[in-house]
């Protein structure tokens, strides 16, 4: 990256998948673009060893792999790439000026990717036991417990899917699920069904996680009767739902009442010459291939409005 | 040019414990992918502080012991030694500068 650039066409905040489609679209449309990522680009994708639902890979492929060919697409057609984090975005006249911890940048158009992150319970213990046998990846952390029991706390399919994914190692596994019937997609609940070493405490709700040094069990209530027990397990897995990174945009743009971003469906969010793609914005289905989708409508929304 | 060099549990004491400079430990595992992506940038690191600090690679799967014994429950974990102590450790893919700012901490 040219050391003193401070002026883009697009700027873009987020470098997973929907943030590096946006580029591919907006870098080939020779619009000078930055790509502002605060940590690892790629998002969370890739934390997934295998991806076997992107279109065009019938064999599957890594989410590293995935996502780092995608960066490399857009850096060829001149996609620059600054990793720090955004503080806040701003409006001044014409121009959008994004402060971060380098500097502030200005572009003409904004495209708002910041993804999301793992919603937490915000119960005792659980900020303590994190790294200690709290995880929120079980992809990440899953080996660490191979023949312990833990539990997947949650209903939906990421917390399905983490518990199949736990099979490969842990003895048993208990999810942990507030309603008596799952929001999982069918058939991840007949494979959990069918699974000898997956078990399901229904009406159920985590209060406290107790450990030593590491984790060693978690205090649970029925939600129905009011009786609380205690679970022994080495590793509890967060999968309660995730929280839109829309707190750095101070207010910024109109969110729905999840936190995430209202676009409409060219993405386009309540501040023209903003937009939104990929899981920060309402709607997401949470998904690459939609992630990359927005991605590149953002992109043709923000060419659209710089020429306009 | 030096590359972190990939060891095992028996060779860790010698190696990392007893090292005079201090030492940075990679813990990662093959089907990681974040731990792919600190990969290079570790290779970097070890390049530019050939001489300064002692770079190693230990794979959890096939070390559960020394992994287990420095609590390394999730990977990427990056731990800086000391004297054969535990002085800093990053969980996860974290920004290069963070990475050079807890090796520049121990030195």
């Amino acid at each position: 990256m040219a050391d003193s650039r401070k002026e883009y066409d697009v700027i873009i905040i987020g470098g997973g998948p929907a943030g590096l489609s946006a580029g591919i679209y907006t870098a080939r449309a020779r619009l000078a673009t930055l790509l502002i990522e605060r940590g690892a680009v790629g998002g969370q994708i890739i934390n997934a060893e295998w991806v076997e639902n992107y279109p065009g890979f019938a064999e599957g492929v890594g989410g590293v792999a995935l996502t780092e060919a995608m960066h490399q697409q857009a850096a060829k057609f001149g996609l620059e790439t600054l990793v720090t984090e955004v503080t806040g975005v701003k409006v001044k006249g014409k121009q959008k000026v994004v402060s971060t911890a380098k500097g502030d940048f200005t572009a003409r158009a904004v495209i708002v990717a910041g993804g999301s992150e793992r919603q937490k319970l915000g119960i005792p213990g659980e900020a303590e036991y994190t790294g200690k046998g709290v995880s929120f990846c079980a992809t990440c952390d899953g080996a660490f417990f191979r023949d312990k029991p833990v539990a997947v706390v949650g209903g939906g399919n990421a917390a399905i899917t983490e518990a199949l994914e736990l099979t490969k190692f842990a003895s048993r596994i208990t999810v942990i699920h507030r309603r008596n019937e799952l929001r999982a997609t069918k058939i991840l609940q007949e494979k959990a069904f069918a699974e000898p070493r997956i078990e399901f405490l229904w009406d159920t709700v985590p209060e406290e996680i107790i450990g030593e040094t590491f984790v060693s069990k978690m205090r649970v209530r029925n939600v129905r009767t009011g009786k609380k027990s205690d679970l022994e397990v080495a590793g509890i897995f967060m999968s309660v739902g995730f929280r839109p990174n829309t707190g750095f945009l101070g207010g910024l743009l109109k969110l729905d009442e999840t936190g995430a971003v209202v676009t409409s469906d060219r993405m386009e969010t309540s501040v023209p010459g903003i937009l939104a793609a990929g899981d920060i914005r309402g709607g997401s289905i949470r998904q690459v291939i939609a992630a990359a989708g927005d991605g590149a409508v953002a992109a043709i929304s923000a060419e659209k409005y710089i020429s306009g | 040019m030096s590359k972190p060099v990939e060891i095992n549990e028996a060779a860790f004491g010698e190696n990392v414990l007893k090292a005079t400079m201090p030492v940075l430990v990679d813990f990662w595992a093959p089907w990681c992918g974040p731990c792919r992506m600190v990969a290079p940038v570790v290779e970097e690191l070890a390049n530019e502080y050939d001489g300064k600090v002692g770079f190693f690679k230990v794979n959890v799967d096939d070390n559960p012991k020394v992994a287990s014994q420095y609590g390394v429950m999730s990977i990427p974990t990056l731990i800086v030694f000391k004297g054969g102590q535990p002085v800093n450790t990053i969980i996860g893919f974290r920004p290069k500068d963070e990475m050079k700012k807890s090796l520049d901490t121990a030195l």
